[in-house]
């Protein structure tokens, strides 16, 4: 890891009309806050965790930051370099110049393969596409690929039914590789995937990662595989940071309520472990209309100051590379160990 | 001490599909007393689910039960006619399925769905049905049950429909619950608040439960025993402290490494090499052995383990299980 920032996001906001279909044009009748306000940047060669509920807005970041949804606003640098304006542009070769530096990841390697077309189709298409390498070093790059991601020469012929969830998860990310790429977002590469097989899937992005220089944009809801995996991590609620430390000090300080009622939710694979879990009462808010302040607010278990219902909150910079949006956090953490 | 509820008998269940005889369960064996929670773990495929709709005998086409017995009570349910199960299903043992969105029927309301239960095993007027509804609702902990108990499935989020489930399972009272991943569709913080109130109810009813999970976590938090499954068999049945202290199968123990843990942190996972076997054509012998490490050739690939008390109340599916015991990392975390 270097201290060279490779990606940097600032203030994203990935907002999505909601419609109802009149009899001539379609009439707004709502957003929906999917990302609102999110700043971070990421360093080369690092693994930064995105963590959160189902909903809270984890992958709509990472695919507004591909342009795959173009962001309502904010920016983003790759490398130094505003990538949100020339996705705009209609300049392809700038387009496809950046997208062979970022790949993607997707969550279900059932659904993100194509089964009409071969192993080698599949990892073939994007080297026809950027043109990068020569056509007579295709072949020796695909075995080099699947050699690479554990994976035998006679599979480059079989289709995508032909393999086990793990096994296509590995020649998604030897798609995603064969560009080259500085950055790969997964998007929860292990989701969908048997516990005995998503060992092998982390152990591999590691390898790769060593190997490489390769920098992750993880996103999971599983904190115990992204603590195994991340460097620094990103909490996410309801479309917004709450909380933004290394790796250790997230999981040994959390300070944000709602980092707090997550990591004490977590299961924890040992029937003697100390048990003070924090449940948490009633439900996400609805991102149509998110409640005022922050956004947390409706459901902290600390008692509320009239800052946390009227003032929307940035991230606090606390030191030791820690950002938490609670203003009450001194007084929380004062409490903790008072109890 | 507690009186077996149910007995699982050398049941096997397979699929005649096209492709061949699927072996989805193949000896599996398991005891539930009264009021005990086991939890029954195990990957996809290792026939956590065709065990538990087994024991309905809801097993779906082209499945059969094809041997075995399945003792409720002392008696073997597999001989009961259809009409006799009828009234056991929801009444006796009554099931949670995984997937909340799916189980709800979206064209009826919730109170619809409850009073057909309710009425179904007793003999209640519709409005007593919606009395014993809202009461339910309210032991579920669901927050204004005479507003929610109108609405449709739709309406409902995912930890609510969840609860809803619980619900319906529990109207008649059931002796036994049958829990299939009930929380694997749901977020962390939602999935903390189900497992407390399956335990509250458990303790508050009195009543036995089987907990289907892939989640170690889960199982360490809520079970009283555990049964590890691996394709379709039986591979180790021990009290939850020993399966996480002293697990003695070399797939129990593989299971514990492999996944990773909130305390230790970021060296190399341990990995079981390999993936599933695929259930038509099962490897000989151990169905384990291609992917353990401690496998003998001659030993582990011809000879399928049976089930053996290594020691008082632990019951282990491998032959070598005593030699590896002696290896084990386990033992010094158990003192």
């Amino acid at each position: 890891m270097t201290d060279e920032v490779v990606l940097e996001v600032k203030n994203l906001v990935k907002h999505f009309p909601i419609t109802s279909r009149g009899v001539l044009m379609k009439k707004q009748v709502g957003v929906v806050h999917a990302v609102d306000g999110v700043s971070f940047s990421v360093k080369r060669g690092e693994t930064f965790g995105l963590v959160g509920e189902s909903g809270c807005g984890k992958t709509t970041t990472a695919r507004a930051i591909l342009s795959l949804d173009p962001p309502t606003s904010g920016e983003i640098y790759f490398a130094g370099e505003e990538v949100s304006s020339i996705f705009k542009s209609n300049d392809k070769a700038a387009i496809l110049r950046l997208r062979r530096k970022m790949q993607y990841v997707f969550q279900n390697p059932y659904a993100s393969l194509d089964p009409r077309m071969t192993v080698s189709d599949l990892i073939m298409e994007p080297l026809a596409i950027h043109g990068h390498i020569p056509k007579d070093k295709w072949q020796d790059r695909l075995y080099e690929l699947l050699k690479l991601v554990g994976l035998e020469e006679y599979h480059a012929e079989r289709y995508p039914h032909e393999f086990s969830g793990g096994q296509r998860q590995r020649i998604c990310i030897a798609r995603a590789l064969a560009v080259e790429p500085e950055l790969l977002i997964a998007d929860e590469p292990v989701a969908s995937l048997d516990v005995s097989v998503r060992a092998q899937i982390l152990n591999l992005l590691q390898e790769l990662q060593q190997k490489f220089k390769i920098t992750y944009l993880y996103i999971s809801h599983d904190l115990s595989t992204v603590r195994h995996i991340c460097h620094r991590i990103a909490v996410m609620y309801l479309g917004k940071f709450v909380e933004i430390a290394d790796t250790d000090e997230l999981f040994e300080h959390p300070l944000h309520p709602y980092t707090q009622a997550l990591l004490s939710a977590i299961p924890i694979p040992d029937p003697d472990a100390k048990k003070s879990r924090i449940t948490l009462q009633g439900e996400v808010p609805s991102p149509i209309n998110p409640p005022t302040g922050c956004r947390f607010q409706p459901r902290c278990m600390y008692t509320k100051e009239h800052s946390c219902v009227e003032e929307t909150l940035g991230l606090i910079d606390v030191g030791k590379g820690h950002f938490v949006a609670c203003p009450s956090y001194l007084r929380i953490s004062k409490n903790q160990i008072s109890s | 001490m507690a009186k077996e509820l149910l007995e699982i008998d050398n049941l096997k269940t397979y699929f005649y599909t096209w492709a061949g005889v699927v072996r989805a369960v193949d000896g599996v064996s398991l005891k539930v007393k009264e009021g005990e929670t086991l939890g029954l773990v195990g990957e996809s495929g290792s026939g956590k689910s065709v065990t538990a709709l087994s024991t309905l005998r809801i097993v779906p086409r082209p499945g059969k039960i094809v041997g075995g017995r399945i003792l409720y009570r002392g008696e073997n349910i597999l001989e009961r006619n259809e009409n006799e199960m009828q009234k056991f299903r929801g009444k006796e043992v009554s099931y949670i399925f995984q997937d909340p969105s799916t189980s709800l029927n979206p064209i009826f309301t919730i109170a619809d769905q409850l009073i057909e239960v309710i009425r179904q095993h007793q003999n209640v007027t519709k409005e007593e049905a919606l009395e014993k509804a809202l009461e339910l609702f309210r032991l579920v902990e669901i927050p204004d049950p005479e507003v929610k108990i109108w609405s449709y499935p739709h309406q409902l989020s995912g930890g609510m429909k969840q609860r809803i489930a619980v619900a319906r399972a529990l109207s008649c009272e059931p002796s036994l619950l049958l829990a299939d991943e009930p929380t694997t569709a749901l977020d962390v913080t939602v999935q903390a608040q189900i497992l407390d109130l399956l335990k509250n109810l458990k303790q508050k009813l009195g009543m036995a439960m089987i907990l289907i999970t892939h989640d170690m976590g889960v199982v360490a938090d809520v079970a009283d025993r555990i049964t590890v499954l691996y394709a379709g068999r039986v591979c180790e049945s021990a009290p939850t402290r020993t399966i996480f202290y002293n697990p003695m199968h070399p797939y129990t123990r593989a299971l514990l490494e492999a996944v990773p843990s909130l305390a230790l942190k970021r060296e190399k996972l341990k990995v079981i090499r390999g993936a599933i076997p695929n259930l038509i054509e099962v490897p000989s012998g151990c169905r384990f052995h291609p992917r353990c490490d401690f496998a003998k050739e001659g030993i582990c690939t011809l000879e399928l383990p049976e089930l053996a008390e290594i020691e008082p109340d632990h019951y282990v599916a491998c032959v070598r299980a005593r030699e590896i015991e002696a290896s084990s990392p386990f033992r010094s975390l158990s003192k």
